[in-house]
């Protein structure tokens, strides 16, 4: 047996992980997986950094983030893996959603409705020369805080001027929201149900309706114990890929949900944990409903492959946001910081079904699509964004242009 | 870089912890020590204070906030690094298994800062100690109080004397390999059964 110590955060994107444990995947392959619970993002990149993790669940932009020298204590990471696509939420507090309301919305999950309504209310504020909203996002390198911006931005708010963005640990959000201290939040679940289901708040719109089919959570690996022990990593992949079609399976939905739910993992009703599985974690309607994509997929349409687009599309927001200057060279060190050759050469021998390229135009897929693939068909998409731009990694130098100068 | 001590901020839910490093920096000659304990506007606080260095204990779900509010005030004047050369990994694991970290501002010397997170890895350590040995305590006195149970009731059952009834005790003990605690467990939990939970 091949000891590994991972970190995680208590969210339901941790699923493939405890299940490749719980369900003994990771034993299957000859691997003793230890999971470490942690309060903090930075407590996962520290361990990581000094070897007591060998790998951890992470916010996607993370290993990009480190490798690039932008957060304190950088250490070389690797992401071979993504641990799913979707499973974040846009939460807003019951007054805004009133306001919203009052205003013509209908609660539609459409981001650009959504959207639309939430700017008439930032427009109210201005004129009325009343605080700006504070919105909650669990980091500034996470796909939370990307997407929120991205999707504030096309509705004409501006992130930095029209709202306040704050940072919130996940666990913490719902009783922020109820504080007044924020009036909503971009975060993965089970933190939007439990808001909802306490009554302090409704959901508004989902990162799959901002981005569909969009990174998340990824497996980060420190790059130096990935590069000397390359048959345990390969082992660990199959073992979570194979976690990750079960907890895609919809009959072990309820199974999930009460492995999650348990005190070492998420401590929560599973209940909460379900909303995001099968849609139910707005108390209106099923988030599903307005889209042909799940909430949170942990292993179809590709979910678990490192696409270097998605690296590419964090790294333009980084650069968006103003946390470095675009160059050729820092472009490169984020697109290696995902890495599909990894993942495909673990995975070769089993029946996963592999892209057979390492990145992908970001909405150019309008609908499901059979796609080329290394073996069987592989479907994809739709994987565009709400605004229907698209995002062309190869023209990487004019979409950052473009959006710097908007 | 003036010779003053730097002034230093303790970020600590735990109060009493906190206090046992602010006494320890406050013996090591420094003046300017404030502890935070309630979490809400700490940012606000922080930014009020602006310290060179500030102490924080890694249970703390609020770490990422704080990195981010002093990530941002470097753009204004207070560049902000991680305590340690990164070289200095031990330093860093000995932190982490301690379950504390720290901030400092860019340019400080290396060897003031070291005391500072040498101080703090001693008092957390040492107050981790405490903690165990208080839970030991604790467990010594529970385990006494059911063996004390568990003989009455052999000595009521059995009309012995209680030098007698622990040494039942003991035998049985050693004869299944278990310890005496175990024993004393496993009757009082049956008494309990069949008596519904009358002692």
């Amino acid at each position: 047996m091949i000891e590994i110590n991972s970190g995680f955060i208590p969210l339901t994107d941790a699923a493939i992980l405890i299940v490749a444990k719980e369900m003994g995947f990771a034993e299957e392959q000859g691997i003793a997986l230890n999971l470490l619970r942690e309060t903090s993002w930075a407590n996962i990149r520290d361990r990581l950094a000094v070897g007591q993790f060998e790998v951890a669940h992470c916010l996607a932009p993370m290993p990009i983030a480190s490798n690039l020298g932008l957060t304190p204590f950088a250490t070389p990471l690797i992401a071979p893996m993504a641990l799913g696509m979707g499973g974040n939420a846009v939460t807003v507090s019951n007054d805004i959603y009133e306001q919203m309301c009052g205003v013509g919305y209908n609660g539609q999950f459409d981001a650009a409705i959504a959207g639309q309504y939430l700017q008439k209310i930032v427009e109210n504020l201005r004129q009325q020369d009343k605080q700006r909203l504070k919105l909650g996002v669990v980091h500034p390198f996470s796909a939370h805080n990307f997407e929120l911006r991205y999707w504030l931005s096309s509705m004409g708010i501006s992130p930095d001027t029209d709202v306040e963005i704050k940072i919130i640990p996940p666990m913490l959000m719902a009783d922020a929201l109820n504080a007044g201290q924020i009036d909503g939040f971009c975060v993965g679940e089970p933190w939007n149900s439990l808001a909802v289901s306490k009554g302090f708040g409704k959901v508004i719109t989902t990162k799959t309706a901002i981005w569909a089919s969009s990174p998340e959570k990824v497996l980060a690996v420190q790059s130096e114990w990935a590069e000397k022990n390359q048959d345990a990593l390969q082992s660990l992949l199959v073992a979570l890929v194979k976690a990750a079609k079960w907890c895609s399976a919809k009959q072990n939905f309820e199974k999930l949900a009460k492995i999650m739910s348990a005190e070492i993992y998420l401590n929560i009703p599973e209940t909460l944990v379900l909303g995001a599985l099968n849609g139910s974690l707005s108390s209106s309607a099923s988030i599903n409903a307005d889209h042909t994509l799940p909430f949170l997929e942990f292993y179809d349409n590709a979910a678990t492959f490192p696409w270097q687009s998605h690296a590419l599309w964090l790294y333009s927001q980084m650069v968006r946001w103003g946390h470095l200057e675009h160059s050729a060279e820092s472009a490169e060190i984020a697109r290696s910081s995902f890495r599909p050759d990894i993942y495909r050469s673990a995975l070769k021998s089993t029946d996963a079904v592999i892209p057979s390229g390492n990145s992908k135009v970001e909405g150019a897929l309008k609908t499901r699509t059979a796609v080329g693939a290394a073996s069987n068909t592989l479907y994809l998409g739709p994987d565009g964004f709400f605004d229907d731009n698209v995002f062309d990694p190869d023209q990487i130098d004019s979409y950052i242009h473009g959006q710097l100068n908007l | 870089m003036s010779s003053r001590m730097p002034s230093v901020v303790i970020v600590d839910e735990n109060a009493a912890r906190a206090s046992i490093i602010e006494a320890g920096l406050i013996a090591a000659g420094h003046e300017h020590v404030t502890i935070i304990n309630d979490m809400t506007g700490i940012v606000a606080k922080i930014t009020e204070i602006a310290p060179d260095v500030v102490v924080i204990d890694l249970q703390n779900p609020n770490r990422d906030m704080l990195e981010d509010a002093l990530q941002l005030s470097r753009a204004v004047k207070r560049p902000v690094a991680m305590f340690v050369d990164k070289s200095d990994n031990e330093m860093m694991q000995s932190a982490i298994d301690a379950g504390v970290s720290a901030y400092v501002i860019d340019g400080l010397r290396q060897d003031r800062v070291k005391a500072i997170l040498d101080m703090a890895v001693s008092r957390f350590n040492a107050f981790s100690k405490l903690e165990r040995e208080l839970e030991e305590a604790k467990t010594a006195l529970e385990n006494r109080n059911v063996i004390d149970q568990a003989k009455r009731l052999i000595m009521a059952s059995r009309s012995v004397s209680e030098d007698e009834a622990y040494k039942l005790l003991r035998k049985t003990a050693m004869n299944q390999n278990r310890k005496i605690v175990e024993v004393a467990e496993s009757l009082v939990l049956s008494a309990n059964l069949l008596d519904g939970g009358q002692l």
